[in-house]
């Protein structure tokens, strides 16, 4: 009691800050304080309402404006990856879909494809098809949640709620298609777990056109709305080349007007035979990272209602007896499928020793999988590049002399999802 | 004598008078408290409305209790005090906040004039002479409650959301006693119930020619942005801005304390609807039925307190709507609007009023005058506009 609270509140945090800054990934060089300190080291997170999970900023703040900043990651650290080398491939598809909870799809898909070319196997053309609807469904899902996120972090309360409604439809979507809202392990190794089912065409359409008329009304909303535009535009700029050497990725590297986009770059599925658009933008700031996913949106949209028009007949997941588990009719009858859908399943199927890196787009980047395998039933080593790792590295010189306020519109229109980071 | 003006104490005061006044505070406080439950839901259904949400619905009709049913939970939870916090300073803050608010609503008249056992007196509280200069002085008091609790919790959000609070509140009490002073031109005075007679309803035509909204249009505009701003309320609820500094000034406080500057908060947002509606909107005056007498039950008290109650649900509702439709400014573009803009423009109106009032007592022609004294001041607000320091551009500080 007997100091000054003013004088309290300056912590020693800073020293640690200080020690540590040239570590810090950044934009320029930082600003050298002469004399007597009248900054604060304010701690964002990791228990805070706008950091999207457990994401802490460390924070040199001079009155209300942000001298340095440095994200601190490691809260959710769950150890997936080593997890990863125990479970079988067949398992690693449940592990990998938890690492991006909000779009469990693209890390499912990017595992899959990883083992596929381990084992050398093409799946069939409707297991491609389904998956590419899929995945863009899971897209949409997960921009739908940006938005409500970005919008209560702004301080437009209602767009959470808008937001959510559309996101809930499309998340029934895919639980009417899955069997599950989040973590499907839907998209195997070999193909997808099930096929579509009945009435799947009508459902997709319908939601289809909700989203739409969703976006449409967050455009109205939101896109002209004065406070809005005060709030984004020119807060937190990024530059191509800033973006290029942080290893941003996703809409991050498209608002700096590089239209880098793996659907397009590096083909991958049937992302060749669809009409869709790369959305980029020139400013790199705030607001065109909010209108390069709101249009993203529409583009999945697109893509998905070409998915449901051209969706191919046939068989969803490929019939190769060493990865394919026999049918459930068969298992009753004969004595081999069942010790051969037993042993499929407790010790997994074996995979040629090789390695690889796959990498496609998932909503927030290049998410790619790198998998060693040393020809057992488990992966001898498997790593993820989770694309909001590298993106939460663009924070600090996207933060830096710019007020509390912008701080937290940056680590909203960078969109970390920290399962992703931690792994 | 500060409530002389009331004609309950023409007679002197006696113990049925002590008491006449003794029922109203009471009244006026239970009022109060009550209005804050009923507007707490009325808020969140509205939102919930406009949100696809159902809202409270569980705790009495319409989850009606639902505000009750919170307090009393507030009430009976642990107040942590945290260690570093100047728990004197601490535990005052609250009181502070929500004291200025309750005695800001003693001014406002609910209803005319009315007999009660006997005696004649308006259905206010108190009609002091200077009773606006009393609503500002309560409205600053009330700010100390903000910026001690912030500052005392000794913890940095708080701190920063003490901060805000007193640049915000400075800031906006100076366009907001500006924007009073457009409407103080035309009253010629400060008592509520002179501004709320020199609005009475004389006609369907007197809510464009008797009320003060109409001659003080621009004046409204700023006084109700500036008691947003001055209330807190989004979107310049900077100080308690959930997603930047968790809770603000409150984030150290818990249980009923918590629950005090949720009330005060709320107090002062019904409360300067209530001045709102004094001040421009004509108070409690509206037609009355003219099928029954004039000082009848419903003529004298129902129908004006019908009419108040109105014009404030119309005036909440508003601010209901603000919240949920607006994204929060930013600090510095919250001061760009207070001292660029709302202060000069509230002065140069204020001026102008001035100009017009003068014009018509000495009978000069209006054509010529209103039409000279609009672009004097828009030349002086451009002149204004072109002295101002330029982004990027700084001013040497002074020490």
């Amino acid at each position: 009691m007997s100091l000054d609270p003013l004088e309290r509140q300056t912590d020693e945090g800073g020293q640690e800050l200080r020690a540590q800054h040239e570590l810090v990934i950044t934009g320029g060089p930082w600003p050298e304080l002469e004399g007597e300190s009248q900054t604060m080291i304010i701690n964002m997170g990791p228990q805070h309402p706008s950091t999207h999970g457990v994401l802490r900023i460390m924070m040199e703040l001079d009155g209300e404006t942000v001298v340095r900043a440095k994200p601190v990651v490691g809260y959710l650290h769950t150890g997936m990856e080593k997890t990863g080398e125990e479970l079988t491939y067949v398992q690693g598809a449940t592990n990998v879909t938890r690492m991006d909870y909000a779009s469990p799809l693209s890390n499912e898909l990017v595992w899959s494809l990883a083992v596929e070319q381990l084992l050398d196997v093409e799946v069939p053309e409707r297991a491609v098809w389904a998956r590419m609807m899929l995945v863009e469904l899971n897209r949409m899902s997960s921009h739908l949640l940006f938005q409500a996120s970005n919008g209560m972090d702004i301080g437009a309360v209602s767009m959470m709620l808008y937001g959510w409604r559309e996101r809930e439809e499309t998340l029934r979507l895919l639980e009417m298609i899955t069997g599950l809202r989040m973590n499907h392990n839907f998209i195997r190794p070999g193909g997808i777990a099930a096929d579509l089912p009945d009435g799947w065409q009508d459902e997709t359409l319908r939601v289809c056109d909700l989203v739409e008329e969703g976006i449409f009304e967050y455009d109205q909303l939101l896109t002209a709305n004065p406070i809005w535009l005060e709030r984004m535009v020119g807060v937190g700029v990024i530059t191509t080349e800033q973006a290029l050497s942080l290893g941003a990725t996703g809409p991050i590297l498209r608002s700096t007007g590089f239209a880098w986009d793996l659907r397009t770059a590096q083909p991958y599925l049937a992302y060749e035979d669809v009409d869709f658009d790369v959305i980029y933008t020139e400013n790199g700031d705030c607001f065109d990272r909010y209108r390069i996913r709101l249009y993203e949106i529409a583009e999945s949209v697109k893509i998905v209602r070409q998915c449901v028009e051209r969706m191919p007949r046939g068989d969803y997941r490929v019939q190769d007896k060493k990865v394919t588990p026999p049918p459930r009719a068969r298992i009753n009858e004969s004595m081999e499928a069942l010790i051969h859908h037993f042993k499929l399943f407790t010790e997994g199927f074996r995979v040629p020793a090789g390695e690889t890196y796959t990498a496609v787009e998932s909503p927030r980047g290049e998410i790619g999988c790198y998998l060693v395998s040393d020809g057992t039933g488990k992966p001898a080593r498997l790593h993820i590049r989770g694309p909001s790792f590298y993106n939460l590295g663009t924070m600090p010189p996207m933060m830096e002399d710019r007020l509390v306020a912008d701080a937290v519109a940056v680590i909203s229109s960078v969109d970390p999802i920290m399962g992703e980071v931690d792994r | 004598m500060i409530l002389a003006a009331d004609p309950l104490f023409k007679n002197g005061v006696d113990g049925e008078v002590v008491l006449i006044v003794i029922g109203k505070t009471l009244v006026v406080f239970a009022l109060l408290l009550v209005l804050v439950l009923l507007y707490i839901w009325f808020m969140r259904k509205v939102i919930a409305d406009m949100q696809n949400r159902i809202g409270p619905a569980t705790a009495g009709p319409f989850g009606v209790l639902q505000t009750l049913a919170d307090g009393i939970k507030l009430f009976f939870k642990e107040q942590s005090i945290p260690d570093q916090a100047d728990s004197f300073v601490f535990k005052l803050a609250p009181y502070l906040s929500a004291l200025p608010a309750f005695l800001a609503f003693a001014i406002v008249p609910i209803g005319g004039e009315v007999s009660i056992a006997g005696h004649q007196t308006y259905l206010q509280l108190a009609d002091p002479e200077i009773g606006v200069l009393l609503l500002l002085a309560m409205s600053g008091i009330g700010l100390y409650g903000v910026m001690l609790a912030g500052w005392s919790s000794g913890s940095k959000y708080p701190l920063l959301g003490s901060v805000r609070a007193s640049a915000q509140l400075i800031s906006y009490e100076a366009a907001f006693s500006l924007a009073i002073v457009g409407v103080l031109l035309w009253s010629g005075t400060l008592s509520t119930r002179g501004i709320v007679n020199g609005q009475a309803w004389t006609g369907w035509d007197s809510f464009a020619t008797q009320w003060y909204w109409a001659p003080a249009s621009i004046a409204f505009v700023i006084f109700i942005i500036a008691a947003i701003a001055e209330t807190n309320h989004p979107p310049f609820d900077l100080v308690e801005a959930e997603q930047e500094l968790v809770g603000g000034f409150h984030t150290e406080y818990t249980g009923i304390r918590f629950g005090i500057f949720f009330l005060a908060e709320f107090m002062n947002l019904i409360t300067m609807s209530a001045i709102a509606v004094t001040l421009f909107l004509g108070g409690p005056s509206g037609p009355s039925l003219g099928f029954l007498p004039a000082s009848g039950t419903v003529n004298a008290w129902i129908m004006p307190c019908f009419w108040f109650f109105l014009k404030l649900v119309i005036l909440l509702y508003g601010t209901v709507w603000i919240r949920a439709s607006l994204p929060r400014l930013r600090y510095d573009q919250l001061m760009d609007l207070g001292w660029k803009w709302l202060i000069e423009l509230a002065f140069l109106w204020a001026m102008v009023t001035g100009i017009i009032i003068i014009a018509k007592q000495q009978d000069w022609d209006l054509l010529l005058v209103v039409p000279a004294a609009a672009l004097g001041a828009l030349a002086v607000l451009g002149f204004l506009r072109l002295c101002m320091p330029k982004p990027g551009e700084f001013m040497d500080e002074v020490y």
